[in-house]
């Protein structure tokens, strides 16, 4: 009994150990749902899955089906990002204790019962569950911005390599606590349309109805809450990576305003679609989305030149070779500013592109190819903060020698393989036929799928490894339970 | 460079083993191959008697029916619909007549026909379709399944002449139907020829069939039906009326006629509608095609593009 008492206290009551769980969890449910769709679908596996797990897949349903789904795995990465800032910042333990619990408990409960009920069946008790899961992570959301309230003296800064107030408050916590906000409030835009269109069960997946040229408020909250959510997703996930690199110095000072900056403008201009500002909505968002854009490029900058610098400290006068060498040599602290760099040509780009080129090249096409663009870029976007979620777990797991190699440059690797043929093949349009494309889907697919196959059997091999090592009495996990992240930032 | 060169390699070295270099090489390698490999556009098409009539038509009664994916009642005045989309045989005929009679102009390579224009409101997105003669076939497209068969007459391209008529815009496919004194359906003309009366059995079904799709109940994306390979040049039309519940050598096919008697309302070619809406240039299509999954082929599924559209998996079928 106490064997499990202290197993159940290092997987519930410990930053790694939860994060250990909600990436399971993830990964899981992942492995099983991705069987449903694409190249799985079209070569049988999803009957057999279907049937085997006893699945009810009504055809009329599907889209409030894929909607708890989405919102499932949604839901586990705001509780591991969570859990990242309550072990990465100063808090009251009592917050901290009340957040982790708060949440854990709601996207479990979102997770097991949202996907109880939109898959196995509808047990109407499970979909209440399910909201009831969602209400308490908001709850934990807002526990987490009174939690993060940078002006409390306790918090201030007297490092001044860190950007900060002439008072010591601290920017960076500052930036934490205006993304922490944002999100709450923005999870409103999803509620409120959500209770609107869930109780005639009359719901839709946003990329059907871009063409429409007169939407309704409810519609336009839809749209708006979905792209800002992954948006805030993303800027939380680079404050953390700043924070776990221990980011500082002047381009520290220059990156934390331009976050807060950005992270505010951004959401206005998302808020503002379901007003009147509408029209203009979208140039308020460009100018928030380049600020924060900048501040991450800021962070890249400095992590790679610390890298640089710090692999080439024994060394006089390095020349490119060494640089480069010393830049790659730990895939885990090279690859999450990598993946934000990568990013620029898998998502923002594309995004950009088709923004300027929309009427002339992408609404000259019919609204399906539109809509593989804008679900294909969206896709990657929240595989790009899954890997960086993954490279970051994988120095939590102190992962050393050829093990951290092979981890971490099989991320960076298969997922930028399959990001890279996804986006090839939104944008084939431009370059093949229709009626010539299939050899080219063919090798596209292949390469998505083998990219994507490999990164979660990576993935399974460290979760069966984990689970193996909960079983030894000394495990690692005996030494996970106690370590907290503040104090594993960089030095 | 060389420095750099012998660096960089001792680097990898270090870092990443050899042999996953070399696979992902491999990999990389063998991809671009293969998606280099040349489509025969031309490769030969397998025919088959579906014993369907491509000229009959539906009689679809004054009534109510379920809309949408959200089942909303809708009324419908009672219509004749085309049992079948129109096939490249029709079309062919179509130019043929229109062609001898100056209805049509063909010039650069291209059929093209009058159009009145739509009426523009300057909405966000809207393009302005004037007054004028617009596409309606490219000839020079090697996709279109059209061929000359004199100086003055057409034909279909051998083993086509009973597939659906594809490569036509919205403006080709409106052409054909008012030639002959009819017209394209409406989004709800459609729906309801697809779905059947609202007192009928199963009226909420997502399929013309009902619940459930197999891969013998229509022609979509993978489908395995006798007419594609996924290995070059992917999906392929098949014959209208195919799915009638014959057997066609070894593949067996189910029953998947709509409730008013009417094939392929689900997969092979999308299906322009008639419907222009106010402050928007784009016209619809209904019904799924060869190149989509099943989601797609789902009764109230809406796919759009611009009126000049033409693509290897858009056909029509017509109204009066």
């Amino acid at each position: 009994m106490e064997a499990i008492s202290k197993r159940f206290n290092y997987l519930f009551n410990s930053t790694k150990g939860l994060i250990l769980v909600a990436i399971a969890m993830v990964a899981l449910v992942t492995a099983i749902w991705g069987m449903l769709s694409g190249p799985m679908a079209e070569m049988g596996v999803r009957e057999v899955v279907v049937k085997a797990l006893g699945m009810d897949l009504v055809q009329a349903e599907r889209e409030g089906r894929i909607i708890i789904l989405y919102h499932s795995i949604a839901m586990a990465i705001v509780a591991i990002e969570t859990y990242m800032i309550t072990g990465l910042l100063k808090m009251k333990q009592f917050f901290k204790t009340a957040i982790n619990s708060i949440i854990t408990v709601g996207y479990l409960m979102t997770m097991i019962f949202g996907m109880g009920f939109a898959y196995f069946g509808h047990n109407w008790a499970f979909h209440g569950l399910y909201i009831a899961g969602l209400s308490l992570i908001f709850f934990a959301g807002v526990l987490l911005v009174i939690a993060l309230w940078p002006w409390n003296p306790e918090y201030y800064v007297t490092d001044k390599q860190y950007a900060r107030t002439k008072k010591g408050v601290s920017l960076e916590r500052v930036a934490f606590f205006a993304t922490a906000l944002t999100t709450v409030i923005s999870a409103l835009f999803g509620a409120v349309p959500g209770s609107f269109f869930g109780n005639g069960f009359e719901v839709f997946l946003a990329e059907n109805i871009i063409r429409y040229p007169e939407k309704t408020t409810m519609e336009y909250s839809v749209i708006g809450h979905l792209h800002i959510m992954l948006a805030l997703i993303a800027i939380m996930i680079t404050l953390i990576i700043g924070r776990w690199l221990n980011f500082r110095g002047i381009l520290h000072k220059w990156a934390m305003p331009l976050m807060i900056l950005g992270t505010i403008v951004l959401n206005l201009g998302v808020w503002g679609v379901v007003t009147p500002l509408e029209p203009i909505a979208h140039m308020i968002i460009y100018v928030g989305a380049t600020p924060s854009m900048l501040a991450a490029l800021l962070l890249l900058i400095w992590s790679w030149n610390k890298l640089i610098k710090d692999g080439t400290a024994h060394l006089r006068k390095p020349n490119f070779g060494q640089k480069l060498s010393a830049l790659v040599r730990d895939p885990l602290k090279f690859g999450p500013t990598w993946q934000m760099l990568f990013m620029n040509f898998t998502t923002s780009g594309i995004g950009i592109f088709m923004a300027i080129r929309l009427d002339e090249i992408f609404r000259v096409w019919p609204a399906r190819e539109e809509r593989i663009e804008l679900t294909g870029h969206w896709h990657v976007l929240s595989a790009i903060i899954a890997t960086i979620i993954l490279m970051y777990y994988g120095d939590m797991l102190g992962l050393k020698g050829k093990v951290r190699q092979l981890y971490g440059w099989g991320i960076i690797v298969l997922s930028d393989i399959a990001f890279a043929a996804v986006t090839v093949f939104e944008m084939k349009r431009l370059f093949i036929s229709e009626a010539e494309q299939q050899p080219l889907v063919n090798a596209l697919m292949y390469a998505i799928d083998f990219g994507l196959g490999m990164l979660l059997v990576l993935l399974a091999v460290v979760m069966v490894w984990r689970l193996i090592d909960l079983f030894k009495p000394k495990g690692r996990w005996t030494e996970e339970v106690d370590h907290e992240l503040a104090q594993e930032v960089m030095k | 460079m060389k420095h750099f060169i012998t660096m960089s390699l001792r680097a990898k070295r270090s870092n990443l083993p050899v042999r996953w270099d070399c696979f992902v090489a491999a990999l990389l390698a063998m991809t671009l191959i293969t998606s280099c490999a040349p489509v025969d556009l031309n490769a030969p098409m397998p025919t088959f008697n579906t014993g369907i009539d491509p000229s009959a038509w539906a009689q679809i009664p004054a009534g109510e029916f379920y809309q949408g994916q959200h089942d909303k009642v809708a009324y419908t005045d009672a219509y004749e619909i085309m049992v079948t989309n129109v096939t490249v045989g029709q079309y062919a005929d179509f130019l043929t007549a229109a062609g001898v009679d100056g209805s049509i102009q063909i010039e650069d390579g291209k059929v093209v026909g009058y159009y009145p224009g739509d009426v523009f409101r300057a909405v966000k997105h809207e393009e302005k379709i004037g007054a004028g003669d617009y596409l309606y076939i490219p000839f020079d497209d090697p996709s279109l399944r059209i061929v000359a068969t004199t100086k003055i007459t057409w034909g279909a391209q051998q083993g086509y002449e009973n597939h659906p008529m594809t490569m036509v815009t919205w403006f080709g496919a409106l052409g054909y139907c008012q030639y002959y004194g009819w017209r394209l359906p409406t989004e709800l003309e459609w729906e309801k020829a697809a779905r059947g009366p609202a007192t009928g059995e199963n009226p909420e079904r997502p399929f013309p069939w009902g619940d459930e799709i197999t891969r013998e109940n229509a022609n979509y994306y993978a489908s395995r039906d006798p007419f594609e390979d996924m290995s070059s040049f992917g999906s392929r039309t098949s014959p209208v009326g195919f799915y009638n519940g014959q057997k066609y050598g070894d593949y067996q096919t189910l029953d998947s006629a709509s409730p008013y008697g009417l094939y392929d309302m689900a997969g092979n070619v999308w299906q322009w509608t008639g419907d222009v809406y106010e402050g928007m240039h784009y016209r619809f299509m209904r019904g799924g095609s060869k190149d989509t999954y099943e989601m797609d082929l789902r009764i109230w599924v809406r796919n759009n593009a611009t009126p000049t559209y033409y693509s290897p998996g858009v056909g029509f079928r017509c109204v009066r």
